[in-house]
């Protein structure tokens, strides 16, 4: 302790803060496995830093702020349980665990044992509705309120809380286990997780909950951390950061900026480094994440669109239409094309596509005709285009931008 | 845990070429009672042979066929006593109607809850 000096508000608050974002998982994610209860986990945390508030101000800062919290958390859900008195097996191994933090860095430890492992896989549960597992990881592991959670998925409080009570009873009621899974089921289960992680990440990338992409990149970074030799985890980090780094510049004055139009000195050039760091050498079987990287890579390394190495990227994409055969996945290629080998190219390859039943009447298809036949000089052809585009878009904003492009093409 | 294992049949996915990593259904069925996964189970017969009944307004109404019409139907069902559900899903997943239609499992409720 720093014991007797005054602190400050604001010193108290960095270093709860700092102890939080360093600690809270683990502290969760061992009481849930000691205790088995996910709602005293939670609240045994909450407790403890609220207790922080409380002494810290006056008994100081102690030296390690992280330890306070995990010690005063246990004893909390200690306290509960006692008074609760639920039975001793519970307690008696809740008392076993010596302080959580003593395992550690211990030498024999598998990492697929860490209990942080243990609760991420749990809440990526496929047995558990794909709402519901984002809903419990951003609760129970990034440790968000309710609240915030049902604002980034315009949702209201109410429902996201009954979503993580209907959840956290099916984990319960269907026998859900607590723990990583095991080796055969672990590639299938580590997609599921994945997924949930990239779910998260476009959401904040889609909407202005910025700090939901900032949320996934640190899940993520965890994730690479505790499984380090998961391929697929570090190309989805990759891809995260690629995109990311992008952040600054795709939304100026509230507008969005596509990516050709970009102001690449605004990208952020520290994400891009790690982000390229963390790809696998050209020779490795590669995932469908790890295809997206290396497609985000050619555009984070190249001065602008024409400096692109465009038939990497038609390459590319035709690697991952191999894995993932989406309709998105074929108008992004033709896209590709388009700059590859040219506009009449690219709406060839667009036209085979287009009468694909999930891409007929998609505003995207005809953005993308629109932008071809505009780079073919066929204004008048790329306005009705355009204008189409401007009708199906999905929200106002990209149906504004869309008629403002139509109207600059027929001054063109 | 006890899991109830409906077994359902699915004309679409009976049509496909056999999956080589789902067992015989005697083999199934003899590997899961060795281990104790598996406590009991039988086939149905079709849902034509089936019989529904109900008391509304103090009358009883039986009727022909199942409770509800659908193209996929209950073919039948096994008790399996698991530690968990991913236990239970590696045992259901050798099922060979895992590939020939679907599996659901549902947990039994218990005394105590």
């Amino acid at each position: 302790m720093t014991g007797g000096e005054r602190v400050t508000a604001d010193e108290v608050g960095r270093a709860l803060a700092d102890a939080i974002a360093a600690e809270r998982l683990r502290i969760v994610a061992t009481l849930i496995r000691t205790t088995g209860d996910w709602d005293l986990a939670e609240d045994a945390v909450s407790d403890a830093a609220e207790r922080a508030l409380l002494h810290w101000p006056q008994d100081g800062i102690p030296d390690n702020p992280a330890a306070w919290l995990t010690a005063t958390a246990r004893r909390r859900a200690t306290d509960v349980l006692r008074r609760a008195d639920v039975e001793r097996a519970k307690l008696a191994e809740l008392a076993a665990e010596q302080s959580l933090t003593d395992t550690e860095g211990m030498p024999d430890m598998s990492p697929m044992t860490d209990d942080r492992l243990r609760l991420i896989f749990t809440c990526c549960h496929p047995a558990l509705p794909l709402d519901a597992r984002v809903a419990l990881t951003l609760k129970v592991v990034s440790g968000l309120p309710t609240e915030a959670i049902g604002r980034a998925f315009l949702t209201s409080e109410a429902t996201m809380g009954q979503r993580l009570l209907r959840a956290k009873g099916k984990i319960a009621h269907a026998g859900i286990p607590y723990r990583a899974p095991s080796d055969d089921l672990l590639p299938e289960r580590l997609d599921g997780v994945l997924a949930v992680l990239y779910l998260v990440f476009t959401e904040g990338y889609a909407t202005t909950a910025r700090d939901l992409a900032d949320e996934a990149i640190r899940l993520g970074r965890l994730l690479v951390n505790l499984m380090p030799d998961a391929d697929e985890a570090r190309a989805l980090l990759s891809l995260m950061l690629l995109q990311h780094s992008r952040r600054d510049a795709r939304e100026v004055d509230g507008e969005r900026v596509t990516l050709e139009r970009q102001d690449r000195s605004r990208w952020d050039h520290a994400a891009i480094d790690e982000g390229l760091r963390l790809r696998q050498p050209p020779s490795a079987p590669r995932g469908a994440y790890a295809m997206q990287a290396d497609i985000a890579a050619v555009h984070a390394v190249a001065a602008d669109a024409d400096d692109t190495d465009w038939p990497a990227i038609v390459n590319l994409y035709d690697e991952l239409f191999v894995l993932v055969p989406s309709p998105v996945v074929a108008l992004n290629r033709s896209i590709a094309v388009g700059m590859s080998e040219g506009p009449l190219a690219g709406l060839a390859h667009l036209e085979d596509i287009a009468d694909d039943p999930k891409l007929v009447d998609h505003y995207l298809v005809a953005a993308a005709r629109g932008d071809l036949l505009a780079r073919a000089g066929l204004h008048k052809e790329a306005v009705i285009a355009i204008e189409r585009a401007a009708e199906l878009a999905p929200t106002d904003q990209e149906r504004r931008q869309l008629s403002d492009r139509a109207a600059e093409l027929r001054r063109a | 845990m006890k899991y109830l294992m409906f077994v359902v049949a699915d004309p679409d996915a009976a049509k496909e070429a056999p999956d080589p990593e789902v067992d015989d259904v005697e083999d199934w069925v003899e590997r899961n009672d060795a281990s104790g996964a598996r406590i009991m189970g039988e086939r149905l017969r079709p849902p034509a042979d089936a019989t529904s009944l109900r008391r509304r307004g103090g009358k009883l109404l039986v009727t022909d066929g199942p409770f509800a019409e659908t193209r996929e139907w209950i073919a039948g069902f096994d008790i399996l006593e698991c530690a968990d559900l991913d236990e239970a899903i590696a045992v259901a997943s050798k099922h060979p109607m895992a590939a020939a239609g679907s599996l659901e499992l549902r947990p039994f409720w218990p005394f105590e809850g």
